[in-house]
């Protein structure tokens, strides 16, 4: 299969990539763009892992395929921190303990992220729909649910 | 080892909710799972799966295959070593399949290729004959004569004749006089229960990279939960010395007991042998889901008797489990753990393992207990209900405490059984109202814990910072509990401490991350490391003073001078003795090395609300809380970290998990949209409360937490389904279909 020059951005950068045009977005940025922080947990857009955004909605990357980047802004996991820190929702998620393995934190973060976004003062309800879309088998979510709602009101206040 | 007589210590860094030294690496993207490594060369691996629950393979013809383009290696089943001990033997025939498939998507040959899709193109190209077989997969089918035999001459010798052959084991376990004590109570009920089988669910599937050399050296980098055990298992499965082999965890994207074998691993070494290049290998989730480690599903009969006052006569389970295809002993835990809650004159427990045409099962959170608890708690309620008795009191009469004869034979040290129970009765959740159509339910949990072989080395650096390096894969935080048992003995600050886990040529053997073992025996280790370095430290600044080694102290992170002959000396801290250390005898480490007992078992209590939509048959969680003994909660948000994680695991086994197989053993639910696991809208708070009922087996008083949380919530969930709606169901999951089921037949 031909591939096919793909011009995007990626966390703010130009970027540019070939793929094919088979190849998801999840395979592109992990493959071809060494963007490891978004997992394939299922490939099939069930359990949320390799949420990313794209031109700010957010989508499981291994249902989007690299082809349909072209012009878009892409964010992942990799961009949330800026230079001088970690993001909030970052810091949150070690202060409540919100991660044991760590696999689904990258796509709950970009998740966490794009709702607070949207709705700086969701209720745990709407949070918890929200988060519907993101497996974590570790946790039990409620560590993950404290913790975004620490970080939302900390950002409200901010 | 008695660590009782150890004074009781006001904690200063142990108990502390601190940050774990991983975080920031797992919230950046940057900590690198199984899938995230390359190396340069590297080929894609792919397997080829069997379509059929239960055929011979006649033939299989890979010349295609091979001479597709960009195709470097095929590998089969012979491929591997002849010789090894029989269950290493079964692990190597799960990875690539001998002469017949046992279950739907058994793997049967292998590809590595310069892509992941010429890769998956060439399965395509490789032709297997099969001649279909007969399947079972439904245990109680299985163990009937005239069922299809899985594998035959696989039986141990306590399973009497005259049974199936897929019969492979039996056991039992108990005392005293059951008839006799069914005889004494006032009602005596015989149930039935059925469980799914049910996946680890870990959202990382199994991923690997190896890369063997023309000299037969190797390295291999994994997801795994002991790469110690993925070591002995690939050298053996490939013939290599384990010298040659090096095996480096990653992180690790959840276990729960499914990532303590291997199943790709010896796949990929095989074929970067062959191909002379580096091989990796991601499972699909649906390879997943039809090709590793389910736990159990059970079949189970339990008796039990009570007087009117509640307390119980006598209790009997029989347990049919099957672990698959391949023989499992799983059911011997089961048969131990089933009455372990209760203090019984007569109980006996018998169980038995039969083959079917499933995946073989793999470790999953306290293998075995769930099941059998979830019956044992079910009819403990039921006698509740019909006596009119309050379930938590009944419990409290009965409860196994220190001194209990455990129904499976030792004597129980101090446990904290009781004392979880009163937690419960004392929570405002037991008193709180309920509303028309809601129900309360609890259940008793219990596990073992495991303490197990321990490697661990501690290195003081010469610049006051102390290294540790232990080799357990860190599933839920561990890291940062082991830093804080160094941090806490050697008088440092937390932040002055970096654990790191090791590979498999670092350090001496580590026993996989299971049994709830790693906080207790990692940690006995470290502190016995410490006090190893703490010696070595005492002895050189008695050097340096001029005094005897006895005389020198360490108090709070320095030496000191102590008895009446030692002199006056100011302290020396552990960075001056480290900045030192060059001149007084070199480098300053401590070690430890042993096969940890001592672990200590584990009880929790759960109270679960639910309310049941009677027009469709959904269960709702409406309030839960856990009580658990931590013995000495180290990082306690990592306790309850687990306490809720395994109530959760718990909840989705109790209302929807379930491996679904159709009439030909082809597993019909293999995806997270089928197979459904609880999603955050689907839950209430999880509340966590620990109690510290000190482990006498370890300094701090440690137990392991891990396991125990996932056994209470089958029957908690079940017994409050019973109270909210009025029926009983007695087969796991209570699926809305199925209460929907009983509540039509209740009319």
């Amino acid at each position: 299969m031909k591939t096919v020059p793909v011009s995007t951005t990626i966390n703010g950068d130009a970027a540019e990539f070939i793929c094919a045009p088979d190849e998801t977005l999840l395979d592109v940025l992990r493959n071809r763009m060494g963007l490891t922080g978004a997992k394939e947990g299922c490939g099939t857009g069930d359990c949320g892992a390799c949420s990313v955004t794209l031109d700010g909605r957010l989508v499981c990357s291994c249902l989007v395929l690299g082809v349909e980047a072209e012009g878009a802004e892409i964010a992942t996991i990799e961009g949330l921190a800026t230079g001088d820190g970690l993001h909030p929702l970052q810091q949150a998620f070690i202060d409540h303990a919100a991660l044991q393995c760590g696999i689904c934190t990258p796509g709950i973060l970009v998740a966490a992220k794009a709702l607070l976004d949207k709705n700086p003062d969701p209720s745990e309800t709407e949070l918890r729909y929200w988060l519907a879309g993101n497996l974590c088998r570790c946790t039990g979510y409620d560590k993950i649910i404290r913790a975004v709602q620490a970080a939302a009101r900390q950002m409200r206040s901010a | 080892m008695a660590f009782d007589t150890e004074p009781k210590r006001d904690f200063k860094v142990v108990g502390r909710r601190v940050a774990r030294p991983d975080g920031i690496d797992k919230v950046t993207g940057r900590a690198l799972y199984g899938a995230d490594m390359s190396a340069p060369g590297m080929l894609m691996g792919a397997i080829l799966r069997s379509p059929h629950a239960h055929a011979e393979i006649v033939s299989i013809d890979v010349t295609a295959a091979v001479a597709l383009d960009g195709v470097k290696a095929v590998v089969t089943g012979a491929d591997f070593a002849d010789a090894m001990d029989a269950a290493t033997a079964d692990v190597r025939d799960n990875c690539l399949a001998r002469g017949k498939v046992l279950y739907d998507g058994h793997a049967v040959a292998a590809v590595a290729a310069a892509s992941g899709a010429i890769a998956r193109a060439a399965l395509d190209l490789i032709k297997v004959e099969y001649r279909v077989l007969p399947s079972v997969t439904d245990v109680d089918l299985a163990m009937r004569a005239d069922a299809p035999v899985v594998q035959a001459g696989r039986a141990v010798e306590v399973v009497p004749v005259g049974l199936s052959e897929n019969v492979t084991d039996h056991c039992e376990f108990g005392h005293g006089d059951p008839e006799a004590g069914f005889a004494a109570a006032d009602l005596v009920i015989d149930r039935s229960f059925t469980t799914a089988a049910t996946h680890q669910g870990y959202i990382e599937p199994h991923a690997c990279l190896a890369s063997m050399g023309p000299d037969g050296k190797a390295d291999l980098w994994c997801t795994t939960q002991g790469q110690w055990a993925v070591r002995t298992a690939c050298s053996a499965i490939l013939g290599m010395r384990a010298s040659q082999l090096r095996v480096t965890a990653s992180e690790i994207g959840g276990g729960f007991g499914g990532k303590t074998t291997v199943f790709i691993e010896p796949v990929a070494l095989a074929l970067s042998r062959k191909a002379g290049r580096p091989v990796k290998i991601v499972m699909s989730r649906t390879e997943v889901f039809r090709a590793t480690g389910p736990t159990v599903a059970s079949s189970i009969d339990v008796k039990i008797g009570m007087t009117k006052e509640g307390r119980i006569t006598a209790g009997t389970a029989t347990l049919r489990y099957t672990g698959g295809a391949f023989p499992c002993g799983t059911v011997a835990m089961g048969a131990q753990a089933a009455f372990a809650a209760y203090d019984l004159a007569a109980v006996r427990t018998f169980g038995w393992n039969a083959l079917t045409n499933r995946p073989k099962e793999a470790a999953y959170r306290a293998p075995g207990a769930p099941q059998a608890i979830y019956a044992v708690e079910s009819v403990v309620d039921e006698l509740c209900q019909k006596l009119a008795l309050d379930p938590l009191e009944v419990r409290l009469l009965n409860a196994a405490r220190e001194g209990t004869r455990s129904s499976y034979g030792p004597t129980f040290e101090a446990i904290g059984l009781e004392a979880t129970l009163e937690a419960a009765k004392a929570h405002p959740h037991y008193a709180a109202p309920l509303a028309a159509g809601q129900g309360r339910g609890l259940s008793c949990g219990f596990w073992f814990n495991f303490g197990g072989n321990t490697s661990v080395s501690l290195t003081i650096n010469t610049d006051g910072t102390v290294g540790i390096t232990e080799g357990n894969p860190d599933i839920g935080g561990s890291r940062a509990a082991i830093s804080q048992m160094a941090a806490e003995e050697l008088g440092i600050p937390y932040e002055q401490v970096r654990t790191v886990i090791a590979d498999t040529s670092s350090l001496g053997h580590n026993d996989v991350t299971d049994g709830s073992r790693v906080t207790f025996a990692v940690g006995l280790a470290v502190i016995k490391a410490a006090r190893d370095a703490i010696a070595k430290m005492c002895a050189r600044v008695a050097r340096i003073w001029g005094i005897d080694p006895e005389a020198v102290e360490w108090v709070d992170g320095a030496a000191r001078p102590t008895g009446p002959n030692a002199g006056t000396f100011p302290p020396m801290t552990l960075a001056e003795i480290a900045a030192l250390s060059f001149k007084t005898g070199g480098p300053i480490a401590g070690h430890h090395e042993s096969n940890a007992d001592g672990a200590g078992v584990s009880f929790g209590v759960h109270l679960v609300d639910v309310e049941v939509d009677r027009e469709t048959g959904a269960t709702k969680v409406l309030r839960y809380t856990v009580f658990q003994d931590a013995g000495k909660a180290v990082q306690p948000d990592y306790v309850e970290g687990q306490m809720q994680g395994g109530a959760v695991q718990g909840i989705g086994w109790a209302l929807n998990e379930e491996y679904i197989h159709d009439a030909e053993g082809h597993l019909l639910n293999p995806g997270f949209l089928d197979y459904r696991v609880p999603v955050a809208s689907d839950l209430p708070p999880i509340e966590a409360v620990i109690l510290e009922i000190p482990n006498p087996g370890h300094p701090y008083g440690v137990r392991g937490v891990g396991e125990t949380p996932i056994v209470p919530p089958l029957a908690a969930i079940a017994n409050a389904v019973s109270r909210a709606a009025g029926v009983r169901l007695t087969a796991l999951p209570m699926s809305p279909p199925r209460v929907l089921k009983a509540l039509t037949a209740q009319g």
